[in-house]
């Protein structure tokens, strides 16, 4: 167990980074006085040849990249051991790996995980977060040059789950980069989806969704950092909120930066409320260095239910609560299906269903 | 047969400065069979109608009434009074992203039929309709009106009218925005579900074009929110000719 040496301040709620999250209910991820315990945390349910999983010593494998994130400062202070995953070079890996949680106790724990994609790879992992936990969780991705790495964070936890998570993804020459975040479960959900460009023509596709019921807060704070040349990004996040203290929180960050020629961006946050009582955050921020770039643009949007919709679907004799599924489905259709899995897709839509059933909406 | 009895309907919608009052006491009765045709210039009210009758939230009724065979239209929800017989053809069919139209084909007919089409049945049904609309097959794939030219989009309001086999069916413009063949399609249409089930039409248009496909048994001029004549096919022609002009000069 490591003896607790760090010098910081748990946050105040005053930091901008943390000005939205409840931070008394964060279960001790951030309190000094608590130390972490260690857990290595990730499982492949379906071993594929070209991918191999190994537990390294923390000390032998150093993080890749520099975070000022608290919770990501504190994992890595108490973390003992990395799970490092490994993408053969030139593999190209058919089925999804799917990656479980293990070990999680419920008491504050942090992980950290590592995903390597050679040269040139080509793989789609899905990480199924579920049960209770109280997590303070990284994942690092490392794509070399010509990979294509597709990775899945469904966030399925149960109902007092809290999981501040940084995922930051290192995209290296004429790599691509997507990622779908789904984050429906959970007491609190603080995410960090972040990019950084190693080499041009690189490209990185940020989608997401998010749904909150009764008391949930479900935060994701995205960082693109255009920090080279000619490289692309996405980004793309719909949210749905109902029921009474459903908080939603979305940041997008994206920093063109004065060396970034031929950048070519574009963010989008989509909220629809379904009920009053529920709060949607949403704040999208461009930073623009230079104006030698292909595009650069952002939308956010917040809104109630289009009622024109509802009518059509009514008109044609569907019940009011059927059009109201149908139409959030709809909503969330974009993203989920970018999942490619109907397995997947169905168990999403059925939760969100219910969720919706139970809060009446 | 049935009947829909519209009587002294009054509607308003709802305004920055207070209530305005559009509708302003009209009189129709249709019965299974006939066919109405609405003619009247813009802004006189007529999708109001339309949209009223249909159950829009955005309209509030101030008076008259709205029976079917009886039955209170205006006290029940949208979907019952799809399911209690009513069809409206929208002017501007409402973009579902993310909703198929087989989906909502397959919804929409399970809902008014009260129970799931048989699969094999159900398919072909949708084919041979989107066959004899002239639709590719792929529209079905695609999300409700998400995208469709103002053409495609009144086919499958069209489609629709086929598929749910309604008893009245308001025809909002259908006719708009169609090229040449589209309309006689679409006109080919609407016949055959007259032909097959007595359907009792509100046809509500701007040109007499539509008129020689869907012969009208009725013709009403409407003007400032009511029906201020009503006449024979000939009178059609005589709007198209002479304008509203002596509808409007108060
Ligand atoms: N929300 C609203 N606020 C103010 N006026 C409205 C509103 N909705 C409708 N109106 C007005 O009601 C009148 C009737 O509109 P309606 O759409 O029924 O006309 P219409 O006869 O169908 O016209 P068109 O031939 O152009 O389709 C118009 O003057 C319109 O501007
Ligand atoms: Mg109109």
């Amino acid at each position: 167990m490591s003896t607790l040496t760090t010098n910081y301040l748990a946050p105040t709620g005053r930091e901008e980074a943390w000005r939205f999250t409840p931070l008394a209910r964060v279960g001790g991820l951030l309190d000094s006085s608590i130390a972490l315990e260690s857990v290595n945390s990730v499982r492949i349910t379906n071993a594929q040849p070209g991918v191999t999983l190994n537990v390294v010593r923390a000390a032998d494998l150093a993080a890749l990249s520099i975070s000022d994130d608290l919770a990501t400062i504190r994992a890595r202070e108490f973390i003992e051991e990395v799970t490092h995953i490994q993408v053969a070079a030139n593999s190209q890996i058919s089925e999804p790996l799917i990656l479980e949680r293990i070990g999680l106790t419920g008491k504050p724990q942090a992980s950290r995980t590592l995903i390597s994609c050679g040269v040139n790879s080509h793989a789609t992992i899905i990480l199924h977060n579920s049960g209770e936990a109280i997590l303070a969780d990284e994942f690092e991705f490392d794509l070399a040059s010509g990979s294509t790495l597709t990775f899945v964070s469904l966030q399925e936890w149960s109902g007092k789950a809290v999981h501040l998570g940084r995922q930051h993804a290192i995209i290296a020459r004429d790599a691509t980069f997507n990622s779908i975040v789904v984050t429906v479960g959970g007491s609190l959900v603080r995410l960090l989806p972040t990019v950084e460009f190693s080499g041009p023509g690189s490209s990185a596709d940020l989608q997401g969704l998010y749904f909150a019921t009764d008391g949930q807060h479900l935060e994701h704070r995205l960082h693109v950092d255009h920090n080279f040349p000619n490289a692309k990004s996405r980004v793309n996040y719909k949210g749905a909120l109902a029921g009474d203290k459903a908080h939603t929180v979305w940041i997008g960050d994206v920093y063109i930066r004065s060396n970034a020629e031929g950048t070519d961006t574009y963010e989008l946050n989509r909220n629809l409320l379904l009920s009053d009582g529920a709060r949607a955050d949403s704040v999208p921020n461009l930073e623009i260095e230079t104006g030698e770039i292909v595009g650069a643009g952002h939308a956010s949007t917040t809104g109630r239910f289009d009622d024109e919709q509802l009518f059509y679907l009514s008109s044609r004799g569907i019940p009011a609560e059927i059009a109201r599924r149908l139409v959030i489905r709809g909503f969330f259709a974009e993203i989920v299906g970018k999942i490619k899995n109907e397995e997947i897709e169905n168990r999403l839509m059925d939760r969100i269903d219910s969720e919706l059933a139970k809060v009446g909406a | 047969m049935s009947t829909l009895e519209i009587k002294g309907l009054q509607v308003s919608v709802a305004t920055e400065s207070g209530f305005t009052e559009i509708l302003r006491g009209v009189d129709l009765t249709i019965k299974s069979g006939e066919t109405h045709a609405i003619m009247g210039p813009n802004g006189s009210g007529k999708s109001t109608l339309a949209y009223s009758i249909a159950g829009h939230p955005k309209y509030t009724i101030t008076g008259g009434s709205v029976t079917l065979d009886g039955a209170d239209v205006l006290a029940m929800s949208v979907d019952e009074r799809a399911k209690a017989g009513l069809f409206l053809a929208m002017q501007y069919p409402v973009e579902v992203p993310g909703v198929s139209v087989t989906n909502f084909l397959r919804t929409a007919a399970t809902a008014i039929r009260g129970e799931a089409p048989k699969v094999r049945t159900w398919v072909g049904e949708v084919k041979e309709a989107m066959k004899a609309l002239n639709m590719d097959t792929n529209f079905a794939e695609r999300n409700v009106n998400e995208g469709f030219s103002g053409g495609e989009k009144k086919r499958h309001e069209i489609l629709q009218l086929e598929l749910l086999k309604p008893k009245f069916a308001i025809l909002d413009e259908t006719d708009s925005g169609l090229d040449v063949d589209a309309l006689r399609i679409v006109s080919e249409g609407v016949n055959r579900v007259k032909a097959n089930s007595d359907l009792g039409i509100m046809l509500i248009t701007h040109y007499t074009r539509i008129l020689r496909y869907i012969k009208p048994d009725f013709v009403h001029v409407f003007a400032a929110g009511k029906i201020v004549e009503e006449g024979g096919p000939e009178l059609a022609d005589k709007l198209e000719e002479k304008g509203y002009a002596e509808y409007t000069t108060a």
